[in-house]
């Protein structure tokens, strides 16, 4: 045991790498959700001088809150992975040195943050999109035993007598996902409705965890947990991660009940390696790099020219037209809209 | 110096952010919310059931461990220690699936599932050594087997017995993963709400004026215990522990039959772990474990499960070896300080670190830590540092009872012989500490491999602990995902039982000679 202390403490964890002085180290602060293909970030550093340090911590609202309290000595160059729901907070701080990448052209820029001026629109570079929508059990619905029911299609079937006591949501207020359904209901129902639709819902038995994990892997009939409940709140990538044997997806995503949510890059203002910041946003938005986010992240790639994995065409393509509100909206309504949330559902 | 290491890895930080808080205004209209005092009425009654059936479950099995010479022992201390390091999403999961959710029984006996092994080992660890001959003699002189125990036995555990209950409700009242899990929005903590506060809001005058809350009420919580410690810690008769084993007779197998009921109740969630580790949607399979050694599950994460368990062994030795250190050292100085309020004040600062939101520690390093040079704040070393300070309180809860339960005169005698005050500390002190000193480290060590909290704050990709490895896989879809997580839940499970077994062989054959005839 001591003989592997020893070397914890005094060799400081793994190999640091030559000491080259041409070599640049670039921290790269991101979620805990952050993944990669090894073999395409060894490409990067090898054809870039660039050697890539990864720091993940917690999820994209604590990765935000962690710049804005560091802001004035950064724990890193480069951060991945701030979100639309997040993005006009961190912004607003100053935060981010604006930059924008020659490869937004290719995709990114659709999902250009509006802003008063370009500083604002350039604070941040997208290089995902992920979707937040209901997801159904198929097998469920198809099995006579469970009385024959259609599956739903979209919001209003859930408040339906038929649906009762059949779907299962993570809380807005502990889980992002959760949140990002509310705002998908605040958004088709608008200012005047969502909160009535909620009522619809908890009078119709809707079931609320405290995190998506509970949700889908406990409640959820079509995940690996085999719960009671068919209907669930997850992300139109879900579906590609519950393909069977035969090869068909077990679960699949009601296309009219999403919202978008966008991840962002950003160079961190006071960075100690600008450059080398700038070229790591560049390599995010890469085709390489984008190549591979499907399936290690389960987000869709912002690139116009990239082709999504075979089984994704299938079963988890990308949805045509999400919700999303304004960043700056949500910013500045979530908490009402979240403490309003709890007085209908929780009571 | 373990205050030094207090002040500037604990201190520092969240006096910080506390400031910071306190700064930006607004923190009188948390403290006159009325919700905010909902709240903490919940966290403190939901901590003080979850105690009680801790002390409870836990009574029976120190006793049997430490009194009864039943086969088994060494597997049953090793049983136990289990739960105490699960991750609490997974254990959260597992009572969900047990008991349902959204209910407070659930989240009391959560919370007492992982907090047995405390009263355990707390109190087991005086117990082995208390003089049978008072309980005898009351016996003898006619009082039930009930009246003994209450009368004689009982008040000479209490220090223990004190010490136990004042660390599990700390556990219980900052418990956070499986109040989240289990309790949603529905119910909330002092913790989660300052979670909340913290990381998804950015209200710090709200997080700050909960943290102050819940700190009052740890100061509170502490100086009850020390009271209640104070009018007993006195010195007690110990005995080496072997003499004091029988077989169990008569009423001890009640004693028996309830050990092994709780022992029960805390290996169901254990089970259901490990069952799922090895259900796929088409019957049972290893598919799980292959991942656990191949290659980081679809790149989840940058290391695989088994670089994350020897990760976990590196920084939790780290921890534990800083934590005897410290613990052993303050744990000293506190049983010769004459005056009683200057130790129970430097017994009650070096026990904060229990109370405090790890949160709002690991925000103030992001303040404190980043104005030093050349980043401290994301060294690798910070976490076994940090799960230090989570361990040493532990060590001094339990080797501050033994060592004051030793009677001064011993001291006093040796010295008066021409002892040094080092020779007297290692014939006198370390004798009848020894066993505590060993027991001690082991738990301290098993809580550095499970502690989840600090830990995920400054962990990089490729120190990966196991615990943080759990937290990630579990939360992606997929049944593989989900089977990897429960499979590396195992392999904690396995770790943490090999490390206690070890530890058990060691005490086995090394304790009977180190604590020797005095």
């Amino acid at each position: 045991m001591c003989a592997v202390a020893s070397c914890s403490l005094v060799g400081g964890g793994p190999d640091r790498g030559p000491d080259d002085p041409t070599s640049r180290r670039v921290v790269l602060v991101t979620h805990d959700s952050f993944a990669y293909d090894e073999a395409v970030v060894a490409e990067f550093e090898e054809s870039s001088g660039i050697e890539l340090d990864v720091r993940q911590s917690g999820d994209a609202g604590e990765l935000t809150n962690t710049l804005v309290l560091s802001r004035d000595n950064p724990i890193g160059d480069v951060v991945f992975g701030v979100d639309s729901t997040f993005a006009s907070r961190a912004i607003r701080e100053g935060v981010f040195e604006p930059y924008r990448s020659p490869a937004a052209a290719d995709g990114a820029d659709r999902y250009r943050i509006e802003g008063a001026d370009d500083e604002t629109a350039d604070a941040l570079s997208a290089v995902d999109v992920g979707d937040v929508c209901l997801n159904i059990d198929v097998d469920w619905f198809a099995d006579p035993a469970n009385g024959g029911i259609a599956p739903p299609t979209g919001f209003d079937d859930l408040v339906d007598p038929d649906y009762r006591d059949l779907t299962v949501v993570p809380d807005p207020a502990t889980s992002s996902p959760g949140l990002a359904f509310q705002l998908a209901t605040i958004e088709h129902y608008g200012d005047d409705g969502w909160a009535d639709y909620w009522a619809g819902l908890r009078d119709n038995g809707v079931k609320v965890t405290g995190g998506w994990t509970e949700a889908y892997t406990q409640d959820f009939s079509g995940s690996s947990g085999a719960g009671p409940r068919p209907i669930v709140v997850s992300y139109a990538s879900s579906p590609a991660a519950e393909i069977g044997e035969d090869g068909e997806p077990r679960t699949t995503a009601l296309l009219d009940t999403c919202y978008r949510q966008v991840e962002y890059a950003g160079v961190l203002a006071g960075a100690a390696e600008p450059d080398g910041a700038r070229e790591v946003i560049d390599f995010l938005l890469s085709e390489p790099f984008q190549s591979q986010v499907a399936e290690n992240m389960y987000v869709y790639p912002v690139r116009e020219d990239v082709a999504l994995p075979e089984s994704w065409e299938a079963a988890a393509p990308l949805p045509e037209d999400s919700a999303a509100l304004p960043a700056d909206e949500v910013d500045a309504n979530r908490e009402d809209w979240v403490e309003q949330w709890r007085t209908i559902v929780l009571g | 110096m373990p205050v030094g290491f207090l002040l500037f890895f604990f201190a520092w930080p969240v006096v910080a952010i506390l400031l910071r808080g306190i700064g930006e205004g607004g923190l009188a209209e948390t403290l006159f919310d009325v919700r905010t005092w909902r709240i903490v009425g919940f966290t403190l009654g939901q901590a003080a059931a979850a105690t009680a059936v801790a002390v409870l479950a836990g009574l029976p099995l120190a006793y049997l461990l430490s009194r009864l010479d039943v086969p088994g022992r060494g597997l049953i201390r090793v049983l136990v220690t289990v739960p105490f390091v699960l991750p609490t999403v997974v254990v959260g999961i597992a009572f969900r699936a047990l008991l349902g959710d959204g209910s407070l029984v659930a989240i009391v006996l959560a919370n007492a599932f992982f907090n047995v092994a405390v009263v355990v080992r707390t109190v087991g660890g005086l117990w082995a050594h208390l003089d049978r001959r008072a309980e005898d003699a009351a016996r003898a002189l006619g009082a039930s087997r009930l009246r003994a125990f209450l009368s004689v036995t009982l008040p000479a555990l209490r220090p223990a017995l004190g010490s136990a209950a004042a660390v599990v409700f700390l556990f219980c009242s900052t418990s956070f993963g499986v109040v989240l899990v289990l309790g949603g929005a529905r119910f909330r903590t002092l913790e989660t709400e300052i979670y909340l506060r913290t990381v998804q809001l950015l209200d710090l005058p709200g997080a700050a004026a909960l943290s102050l809350i819940q700190l009052a009420a740890v100061v509170a919580a502490l100086a009850a215990g020390a009271a209640a410690r104070r009018r007993r810690e006195t010195a007690l008769r110990l005995r080496p522990a072997d003499t004091l084993l029988h077989p169990p007779r008569g009423g001890d197998w009640l004693v028996v039959g309830a050990a092994l009921s709780v022992l029960i109740g805390l290996l169901v969630p254990v089970v259901t772990l490990v069952i799922r580790s090895l259900s796929t949607s088409t019957g049972f399979g290893l598919a799980g474990y292959r991942a656990l050694a191949g290659e980081p599950a679809d790149g989840v994460l940058a290391v695989s499960a088994l670089d994350a368990a020897v990760n976990s062994l590196r920084a939790a030795t780290d921890a534990t070896m800083l934590a005897m250190v410290f613990g052993v050292l303050a744990s000293v100085v506190l049983a010769r300080t004459r005056r009683r309020g200057l130790a129970q004040l430097l017994d009650g600062l070096l026990m904060l670190p229990l109370g405090v939101s790890a949160v709002t520690v690991g925000f103030g390093y992001l303040i404190t830590l980043g104005a030093l040079p050349d980043g401290l704040r994301s060294s690798p070393a910070l976490v076994p540092f940090v799960q230090a300070l989570v361990i040493t309180p532990l060590v001094i809860r339990m080797l501050l009872p033994v060592l004051r339960a030793v009677d001064e005169r011993l001291r006093q005698a040796a010295a008066s012989l021409g002892a040094s005050p080092w020779r007297v500390w290692r014939e006198v002190d370390l004798p009848m500490a020894a066993r505590s000193l060993i027991a001690s480290a082991a738990f301290g060590f098993v809580v550095a491999l499970g502690e989840f909290g600090a830990t995920s704050f400054l962990v990089r990709a490729e120190t990966m602990t196991l615990p943080v490895a759990v937290a990630r896989l579990i939360s992606r879809p997929g049944e593989l995902n989900t089977m990897t997580a429960y499979a590396a839940c195992t392999l904690l499970i396995l770790v943490t039982a090999a490390v206690v077994a070890l530890v058990e062989r060691i005490r086995l054959t090394g304790g009977a000679n180190a604590l020797g005839e005095f």
